[in-house]
C-alpha cells in the first residue's frame, strides 16, 4: 500500500498516516466531531487506542509515552471542549520540548465561525502553545499535513503540534500521499550539526579551565541515547564535574563519580556553589531557566560560558554566552569528543584544587534531614523507594511540588528516559497520566508516579483508564495533607499564614483505589515502610500507596527568591527564624 | 507593552535595563498561508515586544510568499531575541534586520517609505491653502468636490507626519496610513 497514491476518505487517511509514521498507540476520547476517525479505529488492529477519562490525561499520557520512548506521543480528541481540555498538556509539552501530535476534530467547514455546537477556534487557541498547527480544509492536503506534523514535532527542538480536522474533511474522499523521504518544505530547516570552528573554540576554553563545570539539561535526553553516552564520554575525558537540571536527570548517572547532583532552586550546595565559582561553564541542552539561575545579575559572575542548543533563540536569551553553538546535542558532542581526543591530552591534575573545593562543599551534606523513628520523613520514603526499586526496570514520574523536588534529590537516575516530570510549566496532575503513558509503552516495567496528596487529585480519574487496560501503575503519594510547596512558600513569604493550602477533606486513598478496581495500601510508620513498598511492587494491579509523611517538612536546600547561587538556605541553618527572614520585600514579589 | 522596560525572561532579574532601546526595521519573508500574520503578531504580544509599524502583502504570487515589514523598538539583546523568535515560526523563511544590514552595507539607514490618504474638508482660504501646501509636499489630489480634497502622499514617515500636522488646522477629517515599506539601498537583494 505504502509508496503509491490511493483514494480514500479523510478518516481512512488519518489511520493510514498514523501507520505510515510508525504509530502503535494513541491516547484519546471520542466525540461528535471525530466519530468518522473513531469508526476507522474500530475497524483495524494496527493502532491501539487508549481511552482516557479526560483529554488532559490523554495529553500527559502521550507526553509520558514520548519521553520514555523517544517517539512522538499521539493524541486524538474531539472539537470544542475536547480541544480546550488538552491545552494544558500542549503547553506543558511546549515548555519541556516533548514531541506530541494532537489530532482534533472540528465542526464541518461550512459551520466554522458560526458558533456551532462544540465549536472553538482550536488553531487560534493552540497557536501560542504549539510548535505549529494546521486547520485542514481540503482532504487532499490531509496526508501531507499529517506527515509534516510528525516531522515538525520530532525534528529540531521537539514540541507539540495540532492538526485540526473538520468533520466533513473526515468524510470526504481524496488522494492519500505516503510520507516522502524528500522534504518539500523550504522554510523549516533545523540545523543539527554545530559549527566546527565554534566547537574548537569551546574546546580551547575548556582545556584552559581551572574551575570548569558541565551543566546539562533535557536537551541531552531529547537528543537520544547516543547523546547521553557521549556526555558520559566527555565527562570521563575531561574530568569535569557535572550537574544537571531537573529535566536532564539520568543523562549522566547519579552514581557517576563526577556527579554533583541537581542544581538550581532546590539543587545541592556543591552544584550551585560550583556554578557560582566556576571559570568555564559548558551548558549542554539546557536553557538558563529562572529556577536554575536564581538572581541573574549575580549568576556565575566569573565564568566564560559555552552554550550548546538546537534552538538558536535559547542562546543569549537569558544569559550572554561567549561561545554559542547551534546544533543537536548528540551531533555537537560527537564532534567535541572526537576533537578533544585528537587534540588534547587532558591534564586532570590542573583540576585537583577545584575538586578539593567541591569536596568541601559536598561535605556540607546539603540534603541532610532529621530522621524520625515515629513519623515517616518524606525524604526517607523516597530513599527507601529508591533502594527497593533501583535494581528493577523502573520508570519514575512525578506530579509538581515538594515531592517532585525530593524525588529529584533522593532518587538516583542511572539512565535517560527513566524520569518524567513537568519542569517548565509545573503542571500538577501531570505525573499519574504520564505514568499510564509510560506503562503503555513498557508493559512489563515498574512504573511509579511519585505524587503529592494535592497533585494526585487533579487527574485521579485516569485510575479508571489504568484499570481498564490492566496497566499496573503505582501511585506513591507522599501524603502530608498540605499543598506542601505552597505551604512552604507561605511560611517563607507570608508569615506562615497558611491560606487555603491545607486539604481539610482528604479522600480515603485506599478506598478510592478499591472503588476504581485497584489496590490501596496505607503506611504510617517508618518501620512498616519497606514491607509496604515490597507489597506495592509485587501487586499486579494499579496501586495507590498512601504514604503518610511528616506534615510540615520543608524542602531544602533552597535558593530563596531574589538570591544568588552562593546564598542558599541549608537544612541545618533553616531555623524558624531563618526561614521567616529568608526573603526580603523585593524577593516577595517574585515567583 | 514596552519590551525595553521588561526583564529579559527571569523572575529574578531585578536590575534596571541600562542599554538604550533602538528602533529597527525588520523584513520577514513568510509563506502566504492562513494564520501566518497571527503567528507573527501573537509572538510580539505574547513576549511583550513592541510593534510601531506593521505592513504585510503578498510579494511573490507564484511562490506564495508574503513580506512583512515590522518597525520595533527594543534593546539590542531583545532585538536579537525578536529575530531568533521570528525565525522559529515554521512558515517564516527569512528574517532580515534591515537596520543592521544597512549599517553593514555602509548606509545610514534603510530606505523607508509610507503612503497616506488624507481627507481635508473646508472652504475659501483654508481650501486654497491646503491645495498650495499639498503641492509643496508633492501630494496628489485623488478625489475632490467643492467641499473637500483627498490627498495621496508618499514619503518618509517624518514628511507624512509633517504634512498631517499642517493639514490639521485646515480641516483635516480623516487619515489612513499604510505603515512602512522598506528595503536596503544597493544592487543586492534581501
Amino acid at each position: 500500500m505504502a509508496g503509491k497514491q490511493m483514494e480514500m476518505t479523510g478518516a481512512e487517511m488519518v489511520l493510514q498516516a498514523l501507520k505510515d509514521n510508525g504509530v502503535e498507540h494513541i491516547f484519546g476520547y471520542p466525540g461528535g466531531a471525530v466519530l468518522p476517525i473513531y469508526d476507522e479505529l474500530h475497524q483495524q488492529d494496527d493502532v491501539e487506542h487508549i481511552l482516557v477519562r479526560h483529554e488532559q490525561g490523554a495529553g500527559h499520557m502521550a507526553e509520558g509515552y514520548a519521553r520514555s520512548t523517544g517517539k512522538p506521543g499521539v493524541v486524538l480528541v474531539t472539537s470544542g471542549p475536547g480541544a480546550t481540555n488538552v491545552v494544558t498538556a500542549l503547553q506543558d509539552a511546549l515548555m519541556d520540548s516533548i514531541p506530541l501530535v494532537c489530532l482534533t476534530g472540528q465542526v464541518p467547514t461550512s459551520l466554522i465561525g458560526s458558533d456551532a455546537f462544540q465549536e472553538c477556534d482550536t488553531v487560534g487557541i493552540t497557536r501560542p502553545c504549539t510548535k505549529h498547527n494546521w486547520l485542514v480544509k481540503d482532504v487532499n492536503q490531509l496526508s501531507r499535513i499529517i506527515h509534516e506534523a510528525f516531522r515538525i514535532a520530532t525534528t529540531g527542538r521537539p514540541g507539540p503540534v495540532v492538526v485540526d480536522i473538520p468533520k466533513d474533511v473526515q468524510f470526504a474522499t481524496g488522494i492519500y500521499t505516503p510520507p516522502s523521504p524528500v522534504i518539500e518544505q523550504k522554510s523549516y530547516q533545523p540545523k543539527v550539526s554545530g559549527d566546527l570552528d565554534k566547537i574548537r573554540e569551546a574546546i580551547e576554553l575548556m582545556a584552559g579551565a581551572k574551575r570548569p563545570i558541565i551543566y546539562s539539561g533535557g536537551g541531552v535526553v531529547n537528543s537520544g541515547r547516543e547523546a547521553s553516552q557521549l556526555l558520559r564520554e566527555l565527562v570521563d575525558l575531561t574530568g569535569f564535574p557535572i550537574t544537571s537540571t531537573l529535566m536532564g536527570l539520568g543523562a549522566y548517572p547519579a552514581s557517576g563519580k563526577n556527579w554533583m547532583g541537581m542544581l538550581g532552586m532546590h539543587g545541592t550546595y556543591e552544584a550551585n556553589m560550583a556554578m557560582h565559582d566556576c571559570d568555564v561553564m559548558v551548558c549542554i541542552g539546557a536553557r538558563f531557566d529562572d529556577r536554575i539561575t536564581g538572581r541573574l545579575d549575580a549568576f556565575s559572575p566569573h565564568s566564560k560560558k559555552i552554550h550548546i542548543d538546537i534552538d538558536p533563540s535559547s542562546i543569549n536569551k537569558i544569559v550572554r554566552t561567549e561561545v554559542g553553538i547551534v546544533g543537536d546535542v548528540g551531533h555537537v558532542l560527537e564532534d567535541m569528543v572526537r576533537l578533544w581526543r585528537a587534540s588534547k591530552k587532558t591534564d586532570k591534575s590542573q583540576l585537583a584544587d577545584w575538586w578539593t573545593q567541591i569536596e568541601k562543599w559536598r561535605g556540607r551534606n546539603s540534603l541532610a534531614y532529621a530522621s524520625n523513628k515515629d513519623v515517616i520523613m518524606p525524604q526517607y520514603a523516597i530513599q527507601r523507594l529508591y533502594e527497593l526499586t533501583k535494581d528493577r526496570d523502573t520508570y519514575i514520574t512525578t506530579e509538581v511540588g515538594q515531592h517532585q523536588m525530593w524525588a529529584a534529590q533522593f532518587y538516583g537516575f542511572e539512565e535517560p528516559n527513566r524520569w518524567m516530570t513537568s519542569g517548565g510549566l509545573g503542571t500538577m496532575g501531570y505525573g499519574f497520566p504520564a505514568a499510564v503513558g509510560v506503562q503503555v509503552a513498557h508493559r512489563d516495567s515498574l512504573v511509579i508516579d511519585i505524587a503529592g496528596d494535592a497533585s494526585i487529585q487533579m487527574c485521579i480519574q485516569e485510575m479508571s483508564c489504568a484499570v481498564q487496560y490492566g496497566l499496573p501503575v503505582k501511585i506513591f503519594i507522599l501524603n502530608n495533607q498540605y499543598m506542601g510547596m505552597v505551604r512552604q512558600w507561605q511560611q517563607l513569604l507570608h508569615g506562615n499564614r497558611l491560606s487555603h493550602s491545607y486539604t481539610e477533606s482528604m479522600p480515603d486513598f485506599v478506598k478510592l483505589a478499591e472503588a476504581y478496581g485497584g489496590v490501596g495500601i496505607r503506611c504510617e510508620k517508618p518501620a512498616d515502610l519497606d514491607d509496604a513498598i515490597r507489597t506495592m511492587i509485587d501487586t499486579p494491579q494499579p496501586v495507590i500507596f498512601d504514604c503518610r509523611v511528616a506534615a510540615l517538612a520543608n524542602c531544602f536546600p533552597m535558593i530563596p527568591s531574589g538570591k544568588a547561587h552562593n546564598d542558599m538556605l541549608l537544612p541545618d541553618e533553616a531555623s524558624d527564624e531563618a526561614v521567616a527572614n529568608a526573603i526580603d520585600a523585593k524577593g516577595r514579589a517574585l515567583v | 507593552m514596552n519590551a525595553q522596560h521588561q526583564p529579559t525572561g527571569s523572575a529574578y532579574f531585578m536590575t534596571a535595563e541600562t542599554t538604550r532601546p533602538e528602533t529597527h526595521t525588520l523584513s520577514v519573508l513568510v509563506d502566504n498561508e492562513p494564520g501566518v500574520l497571527a503567528r507573527v503578531i501573537g509572538l510580539f504580544s505574547g513576549r511583550g515586544y513592541n510593534i510601531e509599524s506593521l505592513t504585510v502583502s503578498e510579494t511573490e504570487h507564484e511562490a506564495h510568499l508574503s513580506r512583512i515589514t515590522i518597525v520595533t523598538t527594543a534593546t539590542p539583546n531583545v532585538l536579537e531575541q525578536i529575530k531568533s523568535q521570528l525565525e522559529r515560526i515554521v512558515p517564516v523563511h527569512r528574517v532580515v534586520d534591515l537596520t543592521v544590514r544597512s549599517a553593514e552595507l555602509g548606509h545610514d539607514k534603510p530606505l523607508e517609505r509610507e503612503l497616506a490618504l488624507v481627507k481635508v474638508t473646508g472652504t475659501n482660504d483654508n481650501r486654497v491653502e491646503a491645495l498650495r501646501l499639498a503641492d509643496a509636499f508633492r501630494a496628489q489630489v485623488i478625489d475632490a468636490n467643492t467641499e473637500h480634497f483627498i490627498f495621496e502622499i508618499t514619503g518618509r514617515v517624518s514628511k507624512i507626519e509633517q504634512f498631517i500636522s499642517i493639514m490639521r488646522p485646515l480641516g483635516l477629517v480623516e487619515i489612513c496610513r499604510t505603515g512602512i515599506a522598506a528595503m536596503n539601498r544597493g544592487p543586492q537583494g534581501m
